[in-house]
């Protein structure tokens, strides 16, 4: 460790050349190796790094929480001078949630979804006998004032399923802090959150770890949010630790290999290269007043009928050979516009591919269009058929539209393969012996299988570490270059966007709000809900940490649902720029 | 809400209008011939004909279900052409006794299901997890009139524990209610089991011990409530299987309700009585449905009635 010695005094908790083992029948696996870090109050240790580096088994471990075939062969974590790897569950119980508590990644599923929130926090100030009575209502009321959730009385007595992630994970915070624990454990907190959510939630983590001099441990895989928030950092890989170093110095002069390729992998917003224009090229795609609505089933035939206003009057274009970023929070009707250029749902407005209008078509004439246009999805894990194999799930779209007979689809199969860099014998394997990379590989290259001259790229690359990420947007741009593919990129990821687009939307609330060339709108936002959403990226640099206190004002997002037929006003664009529009007011 | 109940009580009624059709359009199709049951063996073909034409079984069917239909809607289910009497009476005589048989052993039932389904899940994959599972199988697979007898002749006859069939006090009330439990609580402690296992990999069971709440407070404040939802729907829908092991095991035990009284009438094909007691069964499925459907709203706040 490079930490001087005078924060002995400061120090709460230690990891002392902890090991994990996994057994799994007969076979024992080290999952994390000798790792040592020390925790001090109100300061910050982030933990970092990709998918299977250990770093969340290492966090269960000192909550004592590690699952039943994982072991401790070695090693101590020490908190106020006892060993807690040699405390029984009783002494351990005693300890979580009061002087060591812990923040989940899932929001959405970490509360219990049959008590409301008052009961769920009031079980944890009983429990460790801070308060009872009506004294435990009136801590649950402080602390759920403390982490800033409007109109606490109503969400007391609400249940977690009435609440947004944002507000899930603040109650989840709030429970943790409820007892003005110690030590705080945040696994991955933010990383199912939005953006402006995360930002949000990341100051907020910040001033109550300031207010109650809490010792942070954060687990992220993101190095925006350890640049964000680290005062130390332990990078991890496949359960070693690769470097230990204060954030300043592992930022500025990164030593091992390892963090310096990872640090490199990772897309910085405004360091991309600026993409040549291809505002010439022919239009492929021409969408125009595109809404989509669903339809509310009626409580009662009494009852006036109302509907999710999903999509509203989106027009864009798209150019050979172009990529257009289409960016957004959740339930900005995003992904909703990229089901409906499929043909997926259906939709009122216009749809063109090459002046040929989409809108309406069924059966045959569908089918033939759905050649030029394909799609890929975020989760590679679950849109590939387990029980097929690679070759099978590559050659289905050719066997679909009865273009190849076997032997054709073999050497297709074999061609695709190889563009997307996996060997040709891979055909003959199952899905899950693949990675989430080369999984994503297999999803292009079925995508590819009909030669379409579209791709709508649904968050493509989010479920994926980031050194395969970067290989993966890689292989899109190449495969753009060499075949002269348009992208309608779906994501909410502004450096990934910058890195892949030439031209960027906003989505807000079903309606595009800002649209123009990557330089014009990331780097020169002129629509509010733009700089907003720009403002709360975490940035990779340490120099220039965000101060996200403007941001923790909870804004309310209008109400989708409205009466049926009901039709929002127009949108009218400014242009500042040519071909840089701007949306002179919002939903 | 009270739209839904409102909708649910009108499929209740199509389901109960489905029920009757079948079940007479059933009775008029099977070869036995209740006229000449009723005359007995050695009448003429003139008596035969003329009972069967105070019956009405000389009309087409169509004539024969609507004044059936009729009727029922007056509250006459008929007259048994055995026991000479009003349907209606002949079973709500009948109904007490069944009534709290169904209730003793439905308890049973779930008393048995519910906790060995908790052990097995906490125990899973231990050696007592798969003696549960193997006891929930061989339960649920007895046939009802084996196990009946079994248990009158092992407790009743050789132990002496209880008394021999029989209405009556508790005692009575025991044997039954414990013999239709044990057989059905395999559906239930398989199904707690399952479910129990799934809600302990759920996130907010991590969330809770990362609270600090015990292993006990854990398992009956958070696993328990989760596990139990997807029983209540089931105690619905299990009440059409437990009917059908109630006729059995009322006849085998002497009990007087309204299994024994559909096994006699199957018996003589007293058709006015089978009827009724399949209707009014149907009648205790849909609203035992409807209240199981009803119960989960307010256990499981997530059902929102406005959006089903």
């Amino acid at each position: 460790m490079s930490l001087p010695d005078n924060s002995r005094a400061s120090r709460v908790l230690s990891v002392e050349r902890l090991s994990i083992d996994i057994s799994h029948e007969h076979e024992t696996q080290r999952v994390v190796d000798d790792l040592s870090f020390q925790l001090h109050a109100g300061q910050t240790l982030c933990i970092a790094g990709e998918s299977g580096s250990g770093k969340s088994l290492s966090s269960l471990a000192i909550m004592g929480l590690l699952p039943k075939v994982a072991r401790l062969p070695s090693g101590a974590i020490l908190y106020q001078d006892r060993d807690l790897t040699e405390l029984s569950d009783r002494q351990m119980s005693r300890l979580r949630g009061r002087d060591i508590a812990m923040i989940f990644q899932e929001p959405m599923t970490s509360l219990n979804p049959l008590m409301s929130v008052g009961q769920q926090l009031e079980e944890t100030i009983r429990r460790h006998k801070l308060d009872e009575g009506s004294g435990a209502k009136r801590r649950a009321w402080e602390i759920l004032d403390a982490v800033r959730v409007p109109h606490v009385e109503k969400r007391l007595k609400q249940y977690p399923h009435e609440l947004s992630g944002g507000m899930r994970q603040r109650v989840m915070i709030a429970m943790a802090m409820v007892c003005r624990p110690k030590v705080l454990i945040a696994d991955e907190p933010t990383t199912a959150l939005d953006v402006t959510i995360q930002a949000q939630i990341l100051e907020l983590m910040r001033e109550l770890q300031q207010a109650f001099d809490t010792a942070l441990l954060m687990i992220t895989h993101d190095m925006g949010v350890v640049a964000e928030m680290a005062d130390d950092v332990v990078v991890m890989n496949q359960g070693v630790v690769e470097e230990q170093a204060s954030a300043r110095e592992l930022f500025l002069q990164p030593k091992s290999p390892y963090t310096r390729k990872l640090l490199a992998a990772v897309p910085r917003l405004g360091a991309a290269v600026t993409l040549p224009s291809r505002a010439q090229a022919a239009r492929v795609l021409e969408v125009s007043d595109l809404r989509v609505r669903f339809p509310i089933r009626r409580q009662s035939p009494f009852a006036p009928a109302t509907e999710v206003c999903a999509v509203e009057g989106v027009s864009f274009e798209l150019g050979a050979g172009e990529t257009l970023g289409l960016v957004g929070e959740s339930g900005c009707g995003k992904s909703t516009t990229g089901k409906a250029l499929m043909n997926m749902l259906t939709y009122s407005g216009s749809v063109k591919l090459d002046g040929r209008e989409l809108s309406g078509l069924q059966g045959k004439a569908l089918k033939a269009v759905r050649r030029d246009i394909q799609m890929i999805f975020q989760d590679p894990f679950s849109a590939l058929n387990p029980r097929k194999t690679v070759g099978e799930l590559i050659a289905e779209p050719l066997l679909v539209h009865g273009l190849a007979n076997a032997a054709q689809r073999r050497q297709r199969v074999e061609e695709l393969l190889l563009q997307v860099d996996l060997p040709a014998a891979a055909a003959l394997r199952y899905p899950h012996q693949f990675s989430g990379g080369q999984r994503q590989r297999i999803c292009i290259a079925r995508a590819l299988a009909l030669e379409p001259r579209v791709i709508i790229a649904d968050e493509p690359v989010s479920a994926l570490d980031v050194s395969v990420q970067a290989q993966v947007l890689e292989l899109m741009k190449s495969l753009q270059d060499r075949m002269g593919l348009s992208y309608l990129f779906i994501s909410h990821d502004m450096a990934v966007v910058e890195q892949v687009c030439h031209r960027v939307a906003v989505m807000y609330c079903g309606q595009i709000v800002e649209i123009g060339s990557c330089q014009q709108v990331l780097h020169n936002p002129q629509h509010a809900y733009t700089q907003r959403l720009l403002s709360a990226v975490p940035m990779p640099d340490i120099d220039h940490k965000r101060d996200f206190k403007a941001l923790l004002q909870v804004d309310e997002v209008p109400d989708p649902i409205k009466p049926r037929g009901h039709r929002l006003p127009d949108i009218h664009y400014a242009e500042p720029q040519a071909g840089h529009f701007v949306a002179l007011s919002s939903a | 809400m009270a739209w839904y109940v409102t909708k649910r009580l009108f499929y209740a009624v199509l389901i109960l209008l489905g029920v009757t059709f079948i079940t007479y359009f059933l009775m008029y199709l099977i070869p036995a011939d209740p006229a000449r049951q009723i005359a007995g063996r050695s009448a003429t073909v003139e008596v035969v004909a003329n009972i069967r034409h105070q019956l009405g079984l000389d009309l087409p069917f169509y004539q024969q279900y609507l004044r059936y239909l009729g009727n029922l809607l007056q509250g006459d289910l008929g007259r048994s052409y055995v026991q000479r009497s009003q349907v209606s009476d002949l079973m709500a005589a009948r109904i007490g006794p069944t009534l709290q048989l169904m209730a003793a052993g439905i308890g049973v039932e779930l008393v048995i299901g519910i906790t060995l389904g908790i052990v097995a899940a906490i125990k899973r994959n231990s050696a007592l997890d798969r003696m549960l599972m193997a006891f929930s199988f061989i339960g649920v697979s007895s046939p009802h009139f084996i196990a009946a007898m079994l248990a009158l002749y092992f407790f009743a006859v050789k132990l002496g524990w209880f008394p021999l069939g029989g209405y009556g006090g508790i005692e009575h009330l025991l044997l039954p209610a414990i013999t239709l439990g044990v057989l059905g609580s395999g559906w239930y402690s398989r199904m707690v089991r399952s479910s129990m296992i799934d809600v302990l990999h759920q996130d907010f069971i991590r969330t809770a011990r990362a609270k600090g709440l015990t292993r006990v407070r854990v398992l009956l404040r958070h696993v328990l409530p989760n596990a139990i939802i997807p029983v209540i729907p089931m105690i619905g829908i299990d009440i059409g299987i437990f009917m059908s092991g109630l006729v059995v095991v009322e006849s085998v035990f002497g009990w007087p309700g309204i299994g024994q009284l559909a096994w006699q009438a199957i018996q003589q094909v007293d058709i006015p009585i089978i009827v009724g007691v399949t209707t009014l069964s149907a009648v205790a499925i849909v609203v035992g449905n409807l209240i199981a459907d009803i119960a989960v709203l307010f256990v499981d706040p997530r059902i929102d009635v406005k959006h089903s």
